[in-house]
């Protein structure tokens, strides 16, 4: 009931005021019981989870990462080497002011758009408090910029990282390859295990030897048990398991012959290939245009990369594996051979070469090179010297095309040579099945008489033709081609994929042919063994360009240039004891013997003139470094 | 009014009959309150070395605002209460100026303003505040019936509302919840009656929806989100939660020991010195020294109740018993937040969390409950 009491009651408020004054308390009392409740629940009943927790937020297992095995040539020449690289990198956490920051390190060192562009797409995918680097290879007066700019930008530091370095840059960027970093594709094919291994590690090979070694190269990771603050400095080392490093790798490859190779091919694209007759081991392995592998190490500009993958001259392209070409003529001491042991010829076969050929029931004339033709009595080791094309289309034309598929097949044409490279390209050697299968059509007799010539179906890698012709030179053996000579000190063992068992004399007949080839006056091939205090045997061959690629823009100039024929030349030494095999091709040089012998002849002249596997000779050794970077 | 007077004119006249006062009584001293209050501040000293990283700047800059503001405490408490019952209106008002100053001309840091800048002089207005609107309301009340009808509730809102109005406006949602929270609790002690308690958190209930989605700033709603779901964002908006409940946690019954807290000592704790120092403490001396603490919270509080209660006038009874409940609500809220019940808002330990506004403040406040439960004795009929 209220009243209207406009009088104090100073008994009722006291009392009023203790009720609810008690009623509060209460209140108070519950709340303290929750308080209570609540140290209870997380220091006695949770207690193991938080200490965990906070042994977690404390300890840091951090992966130390290995070092990558070194590359070096046959000589011990240093390819591929780590050296410590300065990095620029934030911790986004402990920055303040991204942009005011990144323009303050803008005028403090050089700093393009790519860089920051990268560096934005990093940051989305980092781990609190992790540094993310911004700048890779600052230079000592970069790094001097930063130290004293340092307090001006909190979060900021300058890192060591090794990185590799390829001192003979371009002369192996196609062999040795380069590495590049971890790219969302590699950690999108990464393994669990992949995963693990790669702790740490920032660089995976993309190319060439450190992409099929990746996994002899990278070496095991290790780990440090670390206390550490929350700004991941670390405060002492608890535990450590050191890394394993990377396992090291001698190549066949020799630096000076690779040289003397990309010197002898000078500014023309193609490729060179020497292989060691008795191992299989690649000698020299040069595709040109290359590039500089270092560019790519720690990440490429994207103006560096468009003008390597916009240049005309494709220099990324690995000519040598991944280039097929119609190996033309060079096919012809192998089909001779065929020819000879199928019984389709004899060492006294003599044909009339009226300078052209025609197949039964066919109206079409197959025209040699040489209008006038070689002559009433051309035998195989002439129709060899002088590249008598009338000489094979006539055998060709009787002997069976399956027959011939199998020969080319022992002499590796047709599927991948299984060398140590990645991105191998088969090449092709037709059969009926073949045809059946892939055109759909029934083998035609002049199917054969392309066949014969290395045109038409047939393609081939300038590597196929080193296989083959250090085959032809060790008389059958044919050894899978390997560009590492020893893993870790250790030698690995030539791989023997097929032996030909052939007629000794119709190895000769051949040899002679091939011989001749360079040796006889009229021979295609002088200039592979001019000069020369030993004897060299090869075979020139040309091949014509099928096509251009539609829609490039050339200007005509370059147009006529790039519709010439491709220059070939196979051929080995010394003939009395074969050692070294070589395959040359030049783009568009048009004729083998002029153009692609001298190469081979300077690889010889290298190889078997000069003293071999002499240490001193390497320390003297002049070579050009055109890596040519800082 | 005519009863008041007749008391005053009594108590005047009748002083003398009593028997003399004692020297703390005169000076205006609550012994056993300053004796508790000495003991927080050493504690809160020595939590906050640790808390500091061994720093003795921040060791000896909290030592002199500690001095500073017992100090100011003693003097407070020498003020008599009436001159604090009178002039309370005009400080409120004057506090509602400066806050609108604030507002106009105020300086302040991340997008809120709350500082203002007076010949050199740095303060915030809403510290002031917090013992101008419980003094205005209870003012307010004493010179009203008690239980307050309607009309005074009314009025009593109104003086709570504003400075709370004009605080939210900074913003500065934790501060005006509190400084309204005290306002209300003197109204509360007053005898506000159940049915309208009732009516207003009926009322509270139906508000919730549309204050959450128009009264709330996109980092409030945030915080409270991470309080319901802390894992979900453990380095971004969780973290500081996170890492206070591993450091409390991992602090077990007996603690890491004094300095050896791994969370603390390595930085993972953020603002280990102000708001989250309950959880260094926690960390270093477990669950011990935390109760201990709430024992001694606990201790100060039932000391302020008993000083209310003791109260001779409306005014130093609802003025005392709105400060203690206030000085609890300030445990709570801030150990609520570091134990992760309650969402993150910016309420420092009192005593105990570093920096000296705040404690300046609440040491008046204290020593406004020394003027309360020294007042001189009236004689009851």
């Amino acid at each position: 009931m209220p009243h209207d009491y406009h009088l104090k009651d100073p008994h009722t408020e006291q009392r009023l005021f203790r009720n609810r004054m008690l009623v509060a308390l209460v209140g108070v009392v519950f709340l303290l019981g929750v308080l209570v409740a609540r140290f209870y629940n997380l220091q006695v009943v949770n207690y193991e989870d938080y200490r965990t927790q906070s042994d977690e937020n404390r300890i840091q297992v951090r992966p130390v990462a290995p070092t990558r095995g070194l590359i070096y040539d046959r000589n011990g020449i240093l390819l591929a080497d780590n050296r410590a690289s300065y990095n620029l990198s934030i911790v986004r956490e402990r920055v303040r002011d991204m942009d005011a920051t990144l323009e303050l390190i803008g005028h403090l060192v050089r700093l393009d758009d790519s860089d920051v562009a990268k560096f934005q797409k990093r940051l989305k995918r980092r781990r609190p408090f992790e540094p993310v680097p911004l700048r890779f290879r600052l230079n000592e007066d970069e790094i001097a910029r930063i130290s004293v700019n340092q307090f001006r930008m909190p979060g900021v530091s300058v890192e060591a990282e090794l990185v590799r370095y390829y001192s003979l840059g371009h002369l192996f960027s196609h062999s040795v390859g380069y590495v590049g970093r971890i790219s969302d594709r590699d950690l999108s094919n990464f393994t669990q295990d992949d995963v693990r291994r790669y702790r740490g590690t920032r660089s995976i090979g993309k190319v060439g030897l450190e992409r099929s070694y990746e996994d002899l190269l990278l070496g095991e990771a290790g780990y440090e048990n670390v206390e550490i603050d929350a700004h991941s400095r670390v405060l002492r080392i608890l535990e450590r398991q050191d890394p394993k490093p990377g396992a090291d790798l001698t190549l066949n490859l020799d630096a000076r012959l690779q040289q003397v190779a990309s010197d002898a091919l000078g500014d023309r694209r193609g490729a060179v290939v020497a292989i060691d007759v008795n191992s299989g081991g690649v000698l020299a392995f040069v595709s040109k245009p290359s590039f500089d592998p270092n560019l790519f190490v720690t990440g490429i500009s994207f103006a560096d990369y468009r003008a390597l993958s916009d240049s005309l001259d494709v220099p990324l392209f690995n000519r040598a594996v991944q280039g097929q070409y119609p190996p033309g003529s060079t096919l012809k001491p192998l089909m001779g051979l065929g020819g000879l042991q199928a019984g389709v010829i004899t060492r006294e076969t003599k044909i009339k070469d009226p300078g052209f050929y025609k197949l039964p029931n066919d109206p079409r004339i197959y025209r040699d090179h040489i209008r006038w033709g070689h002559g009433d009595k051309v035998d195989l080791v002439q129709a060899m010297a002088q590249s008598c094309d009338v000489y094979f289309w006539d055998m060709a034309h009787r002997w069976d095309i399956d027959e011939m598929h199998s020969m080319a097949s022992h002499f590796g044409l047709g599927t991948k040579t299984g060398i140590d490279l990645p991105m191998e390209r088969p090449g092709l050697f037709p059969s009926r099945d073949w045809k059946r299968g892939a055109r759909g059509m029934p083998w035609f007799p002049g199917d054969s008489l392309n066949a014969v010539l290395g045109q038409g179906f047939v393609l081939a890698t300038p590597l196929q033709l080193a296989v083959m012709t250090a085959t032809i030179a060790n008389r059958g053996t044919h050894y899978r081609p390997q560009m590492v000579k020893t893993i870790n000190g250790v030698e690995q063992p030539p791989e023997i994929l097929h032996n030909l068992e052939a007629n000794p004399l119709h190895w000769d007949l051949v040899f002679e042919g091939m011989e001749a080839v360079v040796n006889h006056r009229s021979g295609t091939g002088k200039r592979a063994g001019k000069g020369l205090d030993f004897r060299v045997a090869g075979k020139s061959g040309t091949a014509q360009v099928v096509g251009i690629a539609q829609g490039a823009r050339y200007d005509s100039e370059a147009l006529q240039e790039r519709h010439r024929d491709h220059a070939l030349f196979v051929a080995f030494a010394p003939v009395d004891n074969p050692r070294i095999a070589v395959s040359v091709l030049v783009e568009n040089g048009e004729g083998g013997g002029k153009v692609a012998a001298p190469v081979a002849r300077a690889l010889f002249a290298e190889w078997i003139s000069s003293p071999q596997e002499d240490q001193e000779t390497v320390d003297t050794m002049n070579l050009s470094e055109e890596a040519g970077n800082g | 009014m005519a009863s008041r007077d007749f008391s005053h004119r009594l108590s005047d006249a009748h002083g003398s009959l009593r028997k003399p006062a004692s020297l703390s009584r005169r000076l205006h001293i609550d012994v056993p309150l300053l004796v508790l209050l000495l003991v927080l501040a050493v504690v809160g000293v020595g939590v906050l070395y640790s808390a500091s990283g061994s720093d003795m700047n921040y060791v000896r800059r909290q030592s002199i605002f500690m001095g500073m503001a017992f100090v100011g405490m003693f003097i407070v408490a020498q003020i008599p209460l009436d001159f604090y019952r009178r002039w309370s209106p005009w400080a409120y008002l004057g506090g509602c100026v400066l806050l609108v100053g604030v507002l106009l001309f105020g300086t302040g840091a991340k997008g809120a303003q709350r500082w203002l800048e007076i010949a050199g002089f740095r303060f915030q207005p809403s510290e002031v505040m917090k013992l101008g609107v419980p003094m205005a309301v209870a003012a307010y009340l004493h010179q009203r019936t008690l239980p307050p009808s309607l009309p005074t509730v009314i009025g009593a809102l109104a003086i709570v509302a504003i400075p709370a109005a004009l605080i939210v406006r900074q913003p500065d949602l934790g501060t005006s919840i509190l400084i309204a929270a005290s306002g209300l609790f003197a109204l509360y002690l007053a005898g506000l009656s159940w049915k309208m308690i009732g009516a207003a958190a009926m009322a509270l209930l139906v508000a919730a929806y549309p204050i959450w989605h128009w009264g709330l700033h996109d980092y409030q709603q945030q915080r409270i989100l991470t309080l319901l779901n802390p894992n979900d964002d453990r380095f971004g908006a969780g973290w500081n939660i996170f890492n206070s409940k591993a450091a409390i946690g991992s602090g077990g019954v007996y603690g890491k020991g004094y300095l050896q807290g791994t969370q603390s000592q390595l930085d993972f704790l953020p603002e280990s010195h102000t708001d989250f120092i309950i959880a260094v403490l926690s960390e270093e001396w477990g669950m011990r020294g935390a109760l201990l603490l709430l024992l001694l919270y606990v201790l100060i509080i039932s000391r302020g109740i008993y000083i209310s209660f003791m109260a001779q006038h409306v005014f130093g009874r609802l003025l005392a018993g709105s400060i203690t409940l206030t000085f609890f609500v300030y445990v709570f809220v801030n150990i609520g937040m570091v134990t992760g019940l309650l969402p993150v808002v910016g309420v420092p330990l009192p005593v105990i969390s570093y920096g000296g506004t705040s404690l300046i403040t609440l040491m008046a406040g204290f020593g406004i409950l020394m003027a309360v439960g020294t007042e001189r004795r009236r004689v009851h009929f």
